[in-house]
């Protein structure tokens, strides 16, 4: 088999007395979807904040296409492709559309004006926020300038999205996606993911949404009790049984 | 320089509006007219400023001519640079309630080092810079190392750096004529066209184009908005959103002691007692000019105008021949409207 994008060797992270990892692996391979699901407590949102860079891991190791990588914070993990879409959408609800795609990453203008003046290039990333949103077959955000504030939440889902899959990232982590969002919202987010796998981008989705998972998945990743329980696929398993190895009802080899 | 983006129409006129219950409803004139405000944080003080004026102008006809106007200019360069400093801090969800004594620690230490020490003027209004990016930097590391609220801290520092400033000065006011002329230069003036312009309002109106370019068109300034909006996510967009906060604090101190070099040359001296109210008259200039107290929200120029309508209230009533009590009833009930239309241009659903 080929080298995973990403691949997890062990991760341990403890919080005082409360263990969040307890040696976890995962390997992301190329254009696919892999899910991650588990109990509360299962230890999912710690070993996504460990790939993206918001935790530091006590113990065990990250590979980036087999080059071990350390991150320390967030910037790190987007610095080596690692784009992450967090559950309370990391957002700046009062900056507009471009702004928040390009947040933390600003252009500045060619020659003196952006070297000596810094300032910044408002026009291209305008021009490149509607690009990178027609690309993605985003058809929801119609103005680049509207504050983010003032959109739906499936709306405010894209920008995150679109800001996750662009500027070359590697990855894409998105962690409960449809969490908030109604019927049809989430339904365009779940589009959305598939155009990025057929895009060739692989995609991390964390999710308590059983049927969604089934739905969009390759691989399933069940995290039990701070441990991975197993790794299935929708064609092996039923969502009951992917229940059963969540609760500890079933084991798996 | 500021190019409109070509795509605001349907931000400006949104078609639709989205309800407390999630639903859209067709927008009604009030909702455009909020929708605009919100956009345009500083449009709302400048109508109170322009209709002010027009009133004033109507009950006094010597409150419209020049040299009246020039007067209320120069009364506020002072609180309008303090201004700077704070809306910067305001802006990341901060506030600064040690404005003023800062300022007055850099005053007295500059008067202090020029007429005791002898030190020339240029290197007298050094140490006031070193000392004004000093209190910024207690400031700023007690707010980001410490994560105490900037509440408590600056209510803190606001008597350490007083009672510093009495301590070193041991409350003895220095006059202008024992200083170096450059220490009160700022109250020197000029004439165009019968308006008498001071130095001080000068430098006063170029901090005010330096620190807003800064805001409107470098990364920097972006940041410090996304840090006051929500600092949480500013920090997983990649900002590091310690480091910009202290920055805040740091260049708010450095403009505290610019506002002191133009408040030497306004008082022609360097006093403890200059200045009492410069703290909390900051932050009704931050508010009036419409930047929300909750950060992330507002326009450095607003707090020019804030300045302004509160120099043209207090200035205005009293050519009406009103107690000076009256003046100070008027801004009290300007703060309160001012943040009730905060809040309520906050609650905008394009």
């Amino acid at each position: 088999m080929s080298t995973p994008i990403l691949e997890a060797r062990g991760l341990v992270k403890t919080f005082g007395h409360v263990v969040g990892l307890a040696g976890v692996d995962l390997e992301l391979h190329a254009g696919e979807v892999l899910a991650i699901i588990g109990d509360n407590g299962a230890g999912k949102s710690t070993l996504i904040k460990c790939l993206s860079g918001a935790y530091t891991p006590d113990a065990g190791e990250i590979l980036v296409e087999g080059r071990p990588v350390e991150f320390h914070r967030p910037d790190d993990a987007r610095k080596a492709g690692i784009e992450t879409v967090y559950q309370n959408l990391a957002v700046s609800p009062a900056l507009d559309i471009a702004s928040n795609l390009f947040l933390g990453r600003e252009q500045r203008l060619p020659g003196l004006r952006g070297s000596v003046l810094r300032m910044l290039d408002k026009k291209g990333m305008r021009d490149q926020a509607r690009q990178q949103v027609e690309d993605l077959g985003i058809t929801t955000l119609q103005s680049m300038t509207q504050a983010v504030e003032n959109l739906s939440g499936g709306q405010r889902q894209a920008v995150a999205v679109a800001r996750a899959a662009a500027f070359g990232s590697k990855v894409v982590i998105l962690d409960e996606p449809t969490a908030a969002l109604g019927v049809r919202e989430s339904a365009q987010v779940l589009q959305l993911v598939r155009d990025l796998r057929d895009q060739g981008m692989p995609v991390i989705l964390i999710s308590h949404d059983m049927p969604q998972v089934f739905e969009v998945a390759d691989r399933i990743q069940v995290q039990r009790l701070g441990r991975r329980a197993a790794v299935i696929t929708p064609e092996t398993h039923t969502p009951q049984e992917a229940v059963a190895i969540m609760t500890g009802a079933m084991v798996v080899a | 320089m500021t190019s409109e983006p070509e795509d605001t129409a349907l931000v400006d006129n949104p078609l639709e509006v989205l309800t407390e219950a999630g639903l859209t409803r067709p927008p009604t004139p009030l909702d455009r007219v909020r929708t605009v405000l919100h956009r345009y944080p500083a449009l709302s003080p400048a109508v109170v400023l322009v209709l002010s004026m027009i009133v004033f102008g109507l009950l006094n006809e010597r409150f419209l001519s020049t040299a009246n106007l020039s007067l209320v200019v120069q009364q506020v360069a002072v609180i309008g640079a303090l201004a700077i400093g704070q809306t910067l801090i305001v802006l990341t969800a901060g506030i600064d309630l040690s404005v003023g004594a800062a300022m007055i620690l850099s005053t007295l230490v500059a008067a202090g080092v020029a007429s005791e020490q002898g030190w020339p003027g240029p290197l007298a209004l050094l140490a006031a810079l070193i000392v004004g990016i000093a209190t910024g930097v207690i400031n700023g590391v007690l707010v980001t190392r410490l994560n105490l609220p900037p509440f408590i801290v600056t209510l803190g520092t606001l008597n350490v750096f007083g009672a510093i400033a009495l301590l070193y000065s041991s409350g003895a006011t220095v006059r202008g004529i024992e200083m170096p002329e450059l220490l009160t230069w700022t109250g020197k003036s000029f004439d165009i066209a019968g308006a008498q312009i001071t130095w001080g309002v000068v430098l006063m109106i170029s901090l005010y184009v330096v620190v807003a370019f800064a805001l409107s068109q470098t990364s920097w300034g972006r940041h410090v908005y996304a840090v006051g909006d929500d600092a949480e996510s500013a920090r997983l967009s990649g900002i590091h959103v310690t480091r910009v906060i202290l920055s805040v604090y740091v260049t708010a101190g450095a403009l505290f002691a610019a506002a002191g070099w133009i408040l030497m040359g306004r008082v022609n001296a360097a006093s403890p007692n200059a200045g009492v109210d410069a703290n909390l008259d900051s932050i009704t200039a931050v508010v009036i000019g419409g930047t929300s107290l909750f950060g992330g929200r507002g326009a450095l120029w607003g707090s020019l105008i804030g300045a302004l309508i509160v120099g043209v209230f207090r200035n205005g009533l009293s050519l009406a021949g009103l107690d000076v009590l009256y003046q100070t009833l008027a801004v009290g009930v300007l703060v309160i409207i001012a943040v009730s239309v905060d809040q309520w241009i906050r609650k905008v659903r394009a």
